[in-house]
């Protein structure tokens, strides 16, 4: 392992969150901030509970997951992306650097920001909402395997990215509407049961299931059948981009 | 074309060949080898493979058949020895823009591999006149700047072999200077220095070794001494008194070239051959009665021989 290769992107990366702190940090919390004064205070108190939550606090994971999915992919594709588009990626080629290593360190620092972010966005929430997490430590645990799963669909993006618009494409066009859709804000039992079976084929829905199941003990899939969800999306990326790596897809000629 | 060098060379290209997905052919069977310690020249027109070929030997660009091997580490099998060994200057001035000069240079270390050294970086900054611009953003740079900034990242790991391509297109006179003043001191502690360049004269001057290349083919490599000996031509200028409008036809056999104000005669002789001609020329250009005030010689440089291998037929 070159670790002090993987170490040096880690950092760039990291330092690159540091002098966008207002994009990569403050903004996000701010949006989330207003969906709770939206949602939360002004609509949700005339809300009912819902599966006997207050709904303030049911829209809690849901946000979190909004911007951790929306975040992980802007920040892993943006990462990957900008050194292929200036050409500074001929360095990251050229060096004693295998695949796993560039992915490693690109997709770390990815995950890392955005976990970071969740966290805060979940203090934030503290400020709105009095907050219970039943299970702290699946909650941890699904928050960093979201963040890696999805910084390595972002990964993947920034790969394929050939533009700025379509980097900005794949989070605003398919991820956001994917996440509303997913249960962000309501519980997918309140759908007609014609669409709570179409809901069923939106991956988002499991991970938001399995992350509010943290929360409250409660989910609207199965635990169980979420975390194979979300373990069959991380293992689809990492063989999309194992096959980006051997065929060199949009990196070497 | 196959050239052999002595022992153990520090890159061994063999049979390469290079086929982009348009279906362009790059490169057309390369074999060559480069010495260890040596500055090596490849010169070639634009698109004659030159990058191509450097790209690939760093790992930038797959080759599509052919092997390559670097201190005797193939570059697929065993690439990380083989990257580790190479530092690399791009022709395009591919920097990043909000990084300062100092933590670019260091991120360059880390990625090949080396621990921390700050005095390794402070030495390169120094040397390439880097050292007050170092906390400076790159974007702040100017081109001249940026370009050093790029031969910096590439020694900030203490390569073996450095590899320079089109170092110095459009830079100024300074930077040259500098850059082949470090180029020599890294070549007198043993690294092996690759560079493409526009710039004959300089090849000229700083090579040990020329390889021509064109339209993907290695047309030869040959030491600098050897090829001007062998294809360097000399020419023997005459200022004729009078000039004169057309070459007698007593002279007709010699290669001779009348100037357009008809008032210098060129002679081009090969110095390699035992007799040049050049006495029994002058007893007939004296018989036909032609007087001259001046003459000079002087023999092609590596400039005259590039231009007249690439322009014949092949």
């Amino acid at each position: 392992m070159n670790w002090h290769a993987v170490q040096a992107i880690y950092m760039f990366e990291m330092a690159r969150t540091r002098r966008t702190l207002l994009q990569s940090i403050v903004s996000p919390v701010i949006s989330t901030s207003l969906y709770f004064v939206v949602f939360g205070a002004a609509i949700g108190s005339r809300i009912q509970q819902v599966d006997s939550v207050s709904y303030g606090a049911f829209i809690v994971p849901g946000l979190i997951m909004l911007s951790l999915l929306t975040q992980s992919i802007a920040n892993a594709s943006f990462g990957i992306y900008f050194p292929r588009f200036t050409g500074t990626i001929y360095e990251i080629l050229s060096a004693p650097l295998s695949s796993f290593e560039i992915v490693l360190s690109y997709v770390g620092a990815a995950a890392t920001k955005s976990t970071i972010l969740g966290l805060i966005i979940l203090l934030t929430a503290g400020l709105f909402v009095p907050l219970h997490i039943d299970h702290p430590f699946w909650m941890l645990v699904f928050l960093l395997l979201t963040a890696v799963t999805f910084s390595l669909f972002g990964f993947i993006v920034g790969l394929w990215a050939d533009g700025f618009e379509k980097l900005q494409l794949v989070p605003l066009l398919i991820i956001t509407p994917l996440t509303f859709l997913g249960g962000s804000f309501y519980s997918i039992h309140m759908l007609p049961p014609f669409w709570q079976a179409v809901t069923l084929f939106n991956p988002v829905v499991y991970l938001i299931s399995a992350f509010r199941w943290s929360f409250f003990g409660q989910a609207d899939v199965h635990i169980g059948i979420s975390v194979v969800a979300i373990l069959s999306v991380l293992g689809l990326c990492l063989a999309v981009i194992w096959w980006m790596f051997k065929t060199g897809y949009r990196l070497k000629s | 074309m196959i050239v052999t060098s002595p022992p153990s060379p520090v890159i061994s290209i063999q049979n390469l060949t290079k086929t982009y997905s348009s279906g362009f052919q790059a490169l057309k069977s390369i074999t060559l080898d480069i010495r260890r310690g040596e500055i090596f020249a490849l010169l070639g027109p634009n698109g004659a493979g030159k990058t191509t070929l450097i790209s690939i030997v760093c790992g930038i660009v797959t080759p599509s058949t052919g092997t390559v091997s670097v201190d005797g580490h193939d570059i697929a099998r065993d690439y990380r020895a083989a990257r580790a060994r190479i530092g690399l200057v791009p022709q395009e001035l591919t920097t990043d823009a909000f990084e300062t000069v100092w933590d670019t240079v260091s991120f360059s270390r880390g990625l090949f591999g080396k621990a921390k050294n700050p005095k390794v970086i402070e030495r390169v900054l120094r040397d390439l006149h880097l050292w007050d611009k170092k906390d400076n953003k790159i974007m702040t740079l100017s081109g001249g700047m940026k370009r050093r900034v790029l031969i910096a990242k590439a020694l900030s790991h203490e390569p073996e072999i450095l590899f320079l391509d089109e170092p110095t297109a459009g830079v100024d006179v300074e930077l040259r200077r500098d850059m082949w003043r470090v180029v020599r001191g890294l070549c007198d502690n043993g690294v092996t220095i690759i560079l493409t360049t526009h710039y004959i004269e300089e090849a000229e001057e700083m090579a040990d070794r020329v390889g021509v290349i064109t339209k993907g083919e290695l047309l030869l490599v040959e030491d600098k001494a050897v090829l001007m000996q062998k294809l360097g031509k000399k020419q023997l200028a005459l200022k004729l008194s009078t000039p004169i409008d057309r070459i007698p036809t007593a002279l007709a056999e010699y290669p001779l070239a009348l100037s357009s104000d008809g008032a210098i005669l060129t002679y081009t002789y090969d110095k390699q051959t035992e007799r040049t001609g050049i006495d029994t020329m002058l007893n007939d250009l004296g018989r036909t009665g032609l007087r001259f005030t001046d003459l000079e010689s002087q023999q092609s440089s590596l400039e005259d021989i590039f231009v007249g291998l690439l322009e014949t037929p092949r």
